[in-house]
């Protein structure tokens, strides 16, 4: 069966993001860039489902600037066969997006639709979900395991009290949680390889989607800064501090 | 302005984070309407109908919601989401699976984990993993909305007396079925809304240690356990426990890190508790950058002293 891939171009997760003194967003000149975290879980695990013998074809999508071709090599090179790159300058909400997902689903019609749980830069762990929405699919969540099985697949879940297991009929959404998987490095000849791998050209308007979004973002600022700390030198001094000053225990 | 807020529950209990949404609801303004979609949940929607500020409740009981499959619910959401001006779930994972779902069969976008209401139309949400608070406009006909709990002080859980009707039920989408659960028993407060939080990092060096030391201390204190990822990584604790931006975010009036280095993720997840300790070897963890307190020093040595003198 044939996998889809979403992946997003996000600020590295190591990078500690600085607001612009105007407060139209956050600082991204020369900050590093990488896959979202939770998409390349999603990579590494239709991977894993092609190594298996699951999985015959992997394509892999990215939405967004004409430098997400870095993002989708990179997924070419840990093992996705194809990609497609819609690109687009413009800011586009997570609707748009799913919208956009579900144009490339129709196309192509793959049995499993990977994505990540959440982005790590807007945080909003909204797009996989919609996605099931507007193709009417199940839709697998945060899911730590994963078992395809004839039409079916058997999804675990983390939930807040502990975990659940879901069956869904494929075609279905699988939106991954950190510990579904720990994704491989790409050797030296994959990226070479990757090089040479398909990589297909789109636009939102070839999807019959129009870019932005109905919620607008007024201003970003930095959080509020908590006052500065000081060093307690025993533990009879921390006892007092959270008993007289904090009034905390 | 009209309000449908869906009830966090398990069929039996209204979960507490359902009084944290409807106090956001009561600072957007309306008619608040509690949505208890179960099966056998009547005790639910009853108890419901006792919270404070709110004026009807709707239930739907039917054996399609009893596992809170995001494919029957957000169905049922969708379909009586369309006469109000806001739909507004927790932040959990439940809300989080249910609700974009229900907005995208409204063709409406979301905001996820609101903390602050500005306006009916305008609210604040955290993004960068908590390092930038975005002010945002919705234009929708129908805002749809996620609400951080710890953001908001619950309202009470009694003193209202709305009416309970019948809800239309969808029935079953018939493309997903609950499997199985594993649900992990404790005797501790639930971790998103306790008073106090002891977590224990990589530096516990085991599940074992991380029991050793860290349970004296939570039971002393009557305090709820979590965990950064990396002590969930290593198996020291099962993952519900994890906080950060990718598990649990909570503001307790005391967090308590031990053996914690304080990585972005993890601050991203206990920030905003009032009153931040950290016991940790070295003088230099990020960790210390945001405490109130905090003590260098061997957690094997300095956990059980502390333990010994509250």
């Amino acid at each position: 069966m044939k996998a889809l891939v979403a992946v997003k171009r996000v600020v590295d997760a190591n990078v500690k993001v600085r607001v612009k003194p105007d407060n139209s967003g956050v600082d991204l000149t020369n900050v590093k860039m990488s896959i979202n975290p939770f998409c390349e879980i999603a990579v590494e695990e239709a991977v894993r489902l092609k190594e298996k013998g699951t999985v015959s074809e992997i394509v892999v999508v990215s939405i967004g600037p004409k430098e997400a071709q870095e993002q989708i090599r990179s997924a070419m090179a840990l093992g996705a066969d194809r990609g497609i790159l819609v690109e687009t300058a413009d800011e586009i909400g997570a609707l748009e997006v799913a919208k956009i997902l579900k144009g490339v689903v129709e196309q192509e019609q793959p049995q499993l639709i990977l994505l990540g749980k959440q982005a790590i830069d807007d945080d909003s762990n909204q797009v996989g979900q919609m996605l099931g929405a507007l193709l009417g699919a199940g839709q697998g969540t945060f899911a730590s395991e994963v078992k395809v099985e004839g039409d079916k697949v058997q999804v675990t879940r983390e939930i807040d009290g502990g975990l659940q297991t879901v069956e869904l009929t494929l075609p279905a959404i699988i939106t991954t949680d950190l510990r579904l998987n720990e994704p491989r490095y790409a050797a030296l000849p994959n990226i070479m390889k990757a090089r040479k791998k398909p990589l297909d050209t789109k636009s939102p308007g070839d999807y019959g989607v129009a870019t932005g979004s109905k919620l607008k973002t007024v201003k970003v600022e930095a959080p509020a800064e908590r006052k500065a700390g000081v060093q307690v030198k025993s533990v009879d001094e921390l006892v007092d501090k959270l008993k007289n000053e904090a009034k905390v225990i | 302005m009209s309000i449908l807020v869906i009830a966090e529950h398990d069929n039996k209990a209204l979960n507490g984070a359902t009084l944290n949404v409807v106090a956001a609801a009561q600072k957007i303004g309306g008619d608040i309407t509690v949505l208890v979609a179960g099966s056998g949940a009547q005790a639910v929607a009853d108890q419901a109908a006792k919270v404070a500020g709110v004026s009807k409740v709707l239930l739907a009981d039917d054996a399609a919601y009893a596992n809170q499959l995001a494919e029957n619910v957000a169905k049922l959401v969708a379909e009586l989401g369309k006469g109000y001006s806001h739909i507004l779930a927790a932040s959990t994972t439940t809300g989080k699976n249910i609700l974009p779902r229900a907005a995208a069969l409204l063709d409406v976008s979301m905001i996820t984990d609101i903390i602050a209401v500005d306006s009916p139309n305008t609210f604040k949400r955290p993004i960068y993993a908590g390092n930038a608070i975005a002010t945002v406009e919705s234009s929708e006909a129908i805002v749809v909305g996620t609400v951080r709990g710890t953001a908001f002080d619950p309202v009470a859980a009694e003193g209202g007396s709305a009416a309970v009707e019948a809800a239309t039920v969808t029935g079953d989408a018939g493309i997903s079925k609950f499997v199985s659960e594993e649900i992990v028993k404790s005797e501790r407060p639930e971790l998103t809304a306790a008073r106090i939080v002891v977590s224990g990092g990589r530096g516990v060096g085991s599940g074992e240690n991380y029991h050793k030391v860290l349970d004296p201390l939570a039971d002393k204190l009557g305090a709820a356990q979590g965990a950064s990822r990396a002590a969930v990584d290593a198996g020291f604790v099962p993952n519900d426990m994890q906080v950060g931006q990718t598990g649990k975010i909570v503001a307790p009036d005391l967090y308590i890190a031990v053996g914690i280095s304080g990585a972005i993720q993890h601050l991203a997840g206990m920030k905003d508790s009032k009153v931040i300790v950290a016991i940790n070897k070295d003088e230099e963890a990020p960790i210390n950058a945001v405490a109130d307190y905090w003590l260098v020093g061997d957690l094997n040595t300095v956990v059980p002293e502390l333990v010994s003198k509250i």
